[in-house]
């Protein structure tokens, strides 16, 4: 094993031109991959944040029982789907609505809002399905005078996100498929490079698990630089967009690290294909 | 110890390269190939190391069958041969040293054993104040020494050579021959593929020519039927 690791690393060294090609092509490939990731998860952080605010207000007729409100209320906040249900009186929907607007306050001045009860549903239970189920339950409460809930908008929502859900697996697939490709032509550069030894090494009776293991852990090793560049050059990027475009978020650890396995796991493919093809035809 | 039975060798594009061969090679013996450039020389020699298998027919080599030998197989069996091309086949970019410890490198021999071993048929080729040297700083003949020490590392039962004298002068020749020779006398078998006639005829050693992919004159057939004559 060692004398294979020492292999990869004489091979880079060889052919120095030829490794900073391929390291430079995996780490553009996954930059690219990184880039749209990027955008994805910032996409979806977003939507997770607007999701947030998903909420059914049920308004309640005017001289209701506050107790049978009250009843009602935890009676919804029992639902399997809902996180929680807030009585929101006459003059707290009044303090409300003055909050929101800000210096057009005083067109409130003497009006009165009606009462509600605000439903907000579980994470993952905000599907345009369980919105309008659950408003049809708490519309059967006779003291509910009407409710709003928004159901073109959530719609709407869930749209986007399955639509930017769609689009990043596609162009991962894509971005993915292209840098085995462009690795697999890289490592082919240096079978080629190497034939002769190749041709050697099988001459003096070296299996072919033994000829193919320094040229897999090249693939590896360019893959996890390519890997690490890449990742260097997103957080770059990353950082000059937060600083003048827009607010983002990065990758979190678990998710750089898949992404260096990830770079890992391109350069093995390419790597056992293109040496597999050579060895099938010599 | 080499045993071709009914042998055909047929490629897809150029036809017929070996036509109907059986022999058999013993232990130690040397054997000179010979015959016009396309006779299936290297062809013939390629079928013992099974870089290809027999379109028809059966190669054993010391136990190994073409008929079911598997790609491991094919490698164990190189070990016990060495193999010497025309053009040497050696790495430029390491040294007659690194050259010969290649071949058993792949072995998985300790290190400290591939030293002493290198050492020892670098000596035995007469090269052994050469070891450090690049192939581009050596002469034809030193570099066909090196790929013979390559060859001999692995203690080999049989060394083939396919035209080892083709690129050389004929004094590198005569040294390579007479290396080839000493070889033989220690036991190992060799097979030569050659064109240098004027090689052939001042030895006494079995003769097969072949012309067409087909054996039409071996020496050892000639011996054991004293009346038949030499065709061609």
């Amino acid at each position: 094993m060692s004398r294979s690791l020492r292999d990869a690393l004489i091979a880079f060294r060889r052919t120095p031109l030829l490794s900073a090609l391929s390291v430079t092509t995996i780490a553009f490939s996954l930059f690219a991959f990184g880039l749209f990731g990027l955008v994805a998860l910032n996409i979806r952080e977003a939507l997770d944040r607007l999701e947030d605010r998903v909420e059914i207000r049920a308004f309640i007729t005017d001289g209701t029982d506050p107790e049978a409100v009250a009843q009602a209320a935890s009676d919804i906040a029992a639902y399997p789907e809902v996180l929680s249900a807030t009585i929101v009186t006459q003059a707290q929907a009044l303090a409300r609505a003055q909050k929101e607007l800000g210096e057009f306050r005083d067109v409130f001045e003497g009006a009165v809002l009606p009462a509600s009860i605000d439903v907000k549903l579980k994470p993952g239970r905000r599907d345009p399905a369980t919105v309008k189920r659950v408003s049809a339950r708490v519309q059967a409460f006779s003291f509910v005078d009407d409710i709003r809930y928004g159901e073109e908008w959530i719609e709407k929502l869930y749209r986007l996100r399955n639509i930017a859900g769609i689009a990043g697996l596609a162009l991962g697939l894509t971005f993915a498929a292209v840098s085995v490709i462009i690795i697999g032509t890289t490592i082919r550069m240096t079978v080629l490079a190497r034939a002769k030894e190749i041709a050697i090494m099988r001459l003096v009776g070296a299996t072919d698990t033994y000829i193919r293991r320094p040229f897999l852990l090249e693939g590896i090793t360019k893959g996890v630089l390519g890997g690490l560049l890449a990742l260097l050059l997103t957080y770059v990027a990353r950082t000059i967009i937060d600083k003048y475009v827009i607010q983002t978020v990065f990758f979190d650890q678990k998710v750089a690290f898949l992404g260096l396995l990830f770079g890992a796991m391109i350069g093995l493919i390419g790597s056992a294909f293109s040496v597999g093809r050579h060895l099938r035809r010599i | 110890m080499i045993r071709f039975t009914h042998v055909s060798k047929i490629y897809p594009r150029t036809g017929t390269a070996v036509d109907d061969v059986s022999l058999h090679i013993g232990k130690g013996e040397f054997v000179f190939f010979t015959g016009p450039s396309g006779a299936g020389k290297t062809s013939l020699l390629k079928l013992v190391y099974m870089e290809e298998r027999p379109t028809t027919g059966e190669v054993k080599v010391s136990g190994t069958s073409s008929a079911t030998a598997v790609d491991r197989d094919v490698a164990k069996l190189r070990r016990k041969l060495g193999i010497v091309f025309q053009d040497f086949r050696l790495l430029d970019n390491r040294t007659a040293e690194q050259n010969v410890g290649f071949a058993l490198e792949v072995t998985g021999a300790p290190q400290a054993v591939i030293g002493t071993k290198v050492q020892r048929v670098l000596t035995q080729v007469g090269l052994a104040g050469k070891g450090t040297a690049y192939p581009r700083e050596l002469s034809g003949g030193e570099q066909q020494r090196v790929a013979i020490a390559r060859a001999l590392v692995n203690d080999p039962f049989v060394l083939i050579a396919d035209e080892p004298t083709g690129n050389l002068d004929d004094r590198a020749t005569r040294g390579i021959f007479q290396l080839l020779r000493e070889i033989n006398a220690g036991g190992t078998a060799v097979m030569m593929a050659t064109h240098n006639l004027e090689l052939i005829r001042r030895q006494e050693f079995r003769t097969i020519e072949m012309n067409r992919g087909g054996v039409v004159f071996d020496s050892a057939e000639q011996m054991a039927r004293p009346t038949g004559g030499r065709d061609g």
